[in-house]
């Protein structure tokens, strides 16, 4: 799934130049950047940014930014910045950085990549059996009924279903579920 | 972003740059009834001859080359609109007619080397999203189109307003990154051959092209709407 990045700097040549390097990412999504901080707090709370890139030289404190969620903190710089107050963000972007190096810093900052090294694509049992289900055409609430589950934890299995197979119709899914085999053919009848 | 009306091309550009500088450009300008054969004439030039309103034109290349790029109210306003809802036209018959077909082809050949019933479910996937797309744009052309030209022609249908497009008007690229992931991450590999290359090249290039037709109905068409509508009820 992209990665969401919201992008705090008062300069917009840079944000155009950050957003001209960003585009066609696969691995994120660029939202509206801000100028300023001043609707910072209510943006993180309504885009959800996974990856927080930002000026250091707006922030006073990187923690409280932070947050109890996952998001992670990037500075932004183009100025001489205290390495103490670095070392409190998850990344640093320079701009003189050539392309490749920030997209790659931007990518090893993200949430998920980084906390137990990879990330693991691959379906737990549960999520196949969800699939399967999927798969034949049965509703959330049918789902969490023949799995003895809550409606709410079928919902959560499909969201990772598709962050980790990158598909999100239904059909899709059946595809994959019999390019993979986890599907009898008749059981599709 | 600023807008800037006519951007790195102006009118006396010639329109052989135009396209040399961004080849993509092209399937939307002959969708647009602008034919090849430019020679040295200017953009101004060639849409005159081909009776396409240049600054129309103009901002259509905009949109399709500038990503960022949002036409300001005024800007809409100020630019004949007539061709707009003869290109989206156009354009539908382009991907339903031309390149949802092609791209069919490819998946056929694909889904032949699957085994059985597997092909069957690969191919099946995307007549469905063939037909979602094909109801999409029938719905555009029954309702929404009519609507336009009729408030266009300065009469107003209260039958339906835009308002009923912007609630369910939904993206019809979905289903395309799917396909992609599907072919890139889960073909078994002996279907590794010239048409799967042929057809994610096809795909990338269809979805790119649809984001640009959803951005023109959304940020130029429902504007372009919206006004009309408010003007002939006041």
């Amino acid at each position: 799934m992209k990665q969401r990045l919201l992008i705090v700097e008062p300069s917009e040549l840079i944000i155009e130049g950050l957003k001209s390097i960003l585009d066609g990412q696969i691995r994120f999504k660029v939202l509206e950047p801000e100028m300023t901080i001043d609707r910072l707090e209510e943006r993180l709370v309504g885009s959800r940014p996974d990856i927080l890139l930002i000026n250091p030289t707006l922030v006073e404190n990187v923690a409280r930014l932070r947050g109890e969620g996952s998001m992670a903190v990037v500075a932004l710089v183009y100025q001489y910045v205290e390495r103490d107050v670095l070392k409190n963000y998850d990344g640093v972007v320079d701009i003189r950085d050539s392309r490749a190096v920030i997209i790659e810093t931007l990518a090893q900052a993200s949430p998920g990549e980084n906390e137990s090294g990879k990330s693991n694509y691959e379906l737990t049992k549960r999520e196949t059996a969800v699939l399967v289900q999927l798969a034949q055409g049965k509703t959330n609430k049918e789902i969490a009924d023949a799995l003895n589950v809550s409606v709410h934890t079928v919902i959560s299995h499909r969201k990772n279903i598709t962050h980790k197979t990158g598909i999100k119709s239904v059909a899709g899914l059946t595809v994959y579920a019999m390019l993979n085999n986890l599907i009898d053919e008749s059981a599709l009848l | 972003m600023k807008d800037n009306k006519s951007r790195l091309f102006s009118s006396e550009s010639r329109m052989s740059d135009l396209i040399t500088a961004h080849p993509s450009l092209l399937s939307m300008i002959t969708r647009l009834g602008i034919p090849l054969g430019f020679g040295d004439r200017s953009i101004a030039d060639v849409c005159d001859a081909s009776g396409v309103n240049t600054a129309f034109f103009l901002l259509i290349c905009n949109v399709y080359t500038f990503n960022n790029y949002v036409p300001s109210t005024a800007v809409i306003l100020g630019t004949d609109m007539t061709g707009l809802v003869p290109y989206l036209e156009k354009s539908h018959r382009y991907y339903v007619d031309k390149r949802l077909p092609h791209i069919e082809r490819h998946l056929d050949a694909i889904a032949q080397k699957l085994s059985g019933r597997i092909g069957l479910v690969f191919i099946s996937f995307f007549k469905e999203y063939k037909q979602e797309v094909e109801a999409h744009f029938s719905h555009e052309e029954r309702d929404v189109f009519p609507h336009i030209r009729a408030l266009m022609s300065g009469k107003c249908d209260t039958t339906y307003s835009i308002g009923e497009f912007i609630h369910t008007h939904s993206d019809i690229e979905g289903k395309l990154d799917d396909l992609l992931n599907i072919i890139f991450k889960y073909l078994p590999p002996q279907v590794d051959d010239d048409n799967v290359l042929d057809v994610v090249d096809d795909i990338l290039r269809l979805s790119e092209d649809l984001k640009k037709h959803t951005f023109i109905e959304e940020k130029i068409m429902v504007p372009l709407v919206k006004h009309l509508e408010n003007a002939i009820l006041s």
